[in-house]
């Protein structure tokens, strides 16, 4: 059993949009190291969650510490560029795969370096590097953007239904480099998935979000083997919960 | 070169296709004046759309990227400058620049100056209304991915100009094509001065008016043989920009 450190410690954390309270979570902590997956329906927060641990956006109320600094706005460029997300949508820039992959490397003034050819090796595109990234197929747009991500190195990686609405072998590619990203490097790994097979598979804790609210979070046996709350047993069961 | 004709009459076919073989002789005859002409046409155009510009592309990306409360007054003006009546722009610089107007003491009417200042007034909607539209069209989810991966406001900024940068090139294109074709401001601010404000569009009112129409089917072939050179390169440039 790992020692869990804290990286991201939240208290009392609140988010409002105009008078709506989509998040509302008594403490969290994320542990150095770790894959956290996080799981609910829609609408549960999951998003605003990790849009905050990217510092996004600024909590409404409550604390937020990062690596044991209570973090306010203005972010320090330092500290955000240590973190940074994949969302569903693969959003690419205009440009070559290529350029794309370089994109976080060229913001930090850092030369596009030897990494760039070798991330695209590692998700099995090194032969696409000079093709045009917005032709390419859903998957492989998602993993120009997971190697656009990794290239930068960062020490949190975030990812937003990365793999929703992919076929089986990307998915299975994804998970792999992602799980090999976090053992051989220590990335620290959250990832939201509507999925709960997938957190199964990758994480090694799970929690489950619902309304804003953090119901149960747990190593992924106890979460799905013996949860404490009754919400949880019914959504690992793949009821609906509310 | 005969700018004056006396014959008002055109008859047939035939006639044109004279015209077009005296326009392709004209042309390689290095007729001075004409080429004094095209000069100066590419002279109050090409400055006229650089000013537009320069100060258009910047105020469309401001418009563009920040919520600005008078966004929607700004955006209807914008709107309304891109169907302008190049001849009111005309009359409202003449006004302005005639001896009596407030600015009269300039002495720019009647001078190229003149017809570069009506021409940025039809331009500069195009150049920044336009820019508006494509930087808007940049999906927002981009930016908050480009500063998700360590992007500065500044450099967050860039990354949206140069994704919207097909929509600006067809700004400054629109705008080229908005003035290089227009007749009614630089007619009335310029004054259609031989060898001072004759532009091509100026003079082949001019030689239709007075019936010499190879003349005028000469400039008109040249007019387009520009217009049609200028968008090819500035498309090129967008198909650099395209992927």
């Amino acid at each position: 059993m790992r020692l869990a450190v804290s990286l991201y410690r939240l208290e009392n954390l609140c988010k409002s949009y105009d008078t709506r309270t989509v998040l509302d979570l008594n403490a969290l902590d994320v542990h150095e190291g770790e894959i956290l997956a996080l799981v609910g329906p829609s609408g549960a927060g999951k998003s605003t969650l990790l849009r905050l641990l990217n510092f996004l956006e600024a909590p409404t109320s409550g604390t937020l510490a990062y690596r044991g600094q209570t973090i306010a706005s203005p972010v320090p460029l330092d500290v955000r560029r240590q973190v940074t997300t994949v969302f569903q949508r693969p959003l690419l820039l205009r440009g070559s795969v290529a350029e794309n992959v370089a994109y976080g490397l060229r913001l930090r003034g850092a030369h596009v370096n030897a990494n760039v050819a070798q991330m695209l090796e590692r998700v099995g595109l090194q032969d696409m590097a000079a093709a045009p990234a917005r032709k390419l197929s859903g998957g492989e747009m998602q993993r120009v953007a997971l190697a656009r991500a990794l290239v930068i190195e960062p020490r949190v990686l975030l990812l937003d239904e990365p793999t929703a609405n992919l076929d089986p072998y990307n998915v299975t590619l994804i998970e792999e480099i992602v799980r090999e990203q976090n053992r051989a490097r220590g990335v620290t790994i959250v990832v939201v998935t509507h999925n709960i097979f997938q957190a199964k598979r990758l994480a090694h804790r799970v929690g489950l979000l619902l309304n804003g609210q953090l119901v149960e979070i747990a190593d992924t046996r106890t979460f799905f083997e013996a949860p404490q709350d009754p919400r949880t047993a019914a959504f690992v069961r793949g009821e609906l919960v509310y | 070169m005969k700018f004056f004709s006396s014959s008002f009459i055109l008859y047939s076919m035939d006639d044109i296709f004279t015209g077009i073989a005296q326009a392709v002789q004209l042309i390689a005859s290095g007729d001075a004046a004409l080429y004094e002409i095209i000069w100066l046409t590419l002279q109050v155009t090409g400055t006229a759309l650089l000013f537009a510009t320069v100060l258009g592309v910047p105020f469309g990306a401001a418009l563009g990227l920040y919520r600005v409360r008078t966004r929607g007054l700004i955006t209807a003006l914008l709107y309304t400058g891109m169907g302008l009546p190049p001849v009111v722009v005309g009359l409202f610089v003449y006004l302005v620049l005639s001896r009596s107007g407030p600015f009269g003491s300039l002495g720019w009417l009647f001078t190229p100056s003149a017809m570069i200042a009506a021409q940025i007034i039809i331009a500069f909607p195009l150049t920044a209304g336009l820019t508006m539209t494509a930087v808007q069209s940049v999906d927002p989810a981009l930016r908050v991915q480009a500063r998700s991966l360590g992007a500065t406001r500044r450099q967050e900024i860039w990354t949206v100009l140069t994704e919207a940068r097909i929509g600006v090139i067809a700004a400054i294109v629109a705008a080229f094509g908005g003035i290089i074709s227009e007749v009614g401001a630089v007619m009335l601010v310029g004054g259609n001065i031989e060898g001072k404000t004759r532009v091509l569009t100026t003079a082949i009112v001019l030689n239709t008016r007075t019936g010499d129409f190879e003349l005028a089917i000469a400039l008109g072939l040249i007019l387009l043989t520009l217009a049609f050179f200028i968008n090819g390169a500035m498309l090129l440039l967008q198909r650099n920009a395209l992927d």
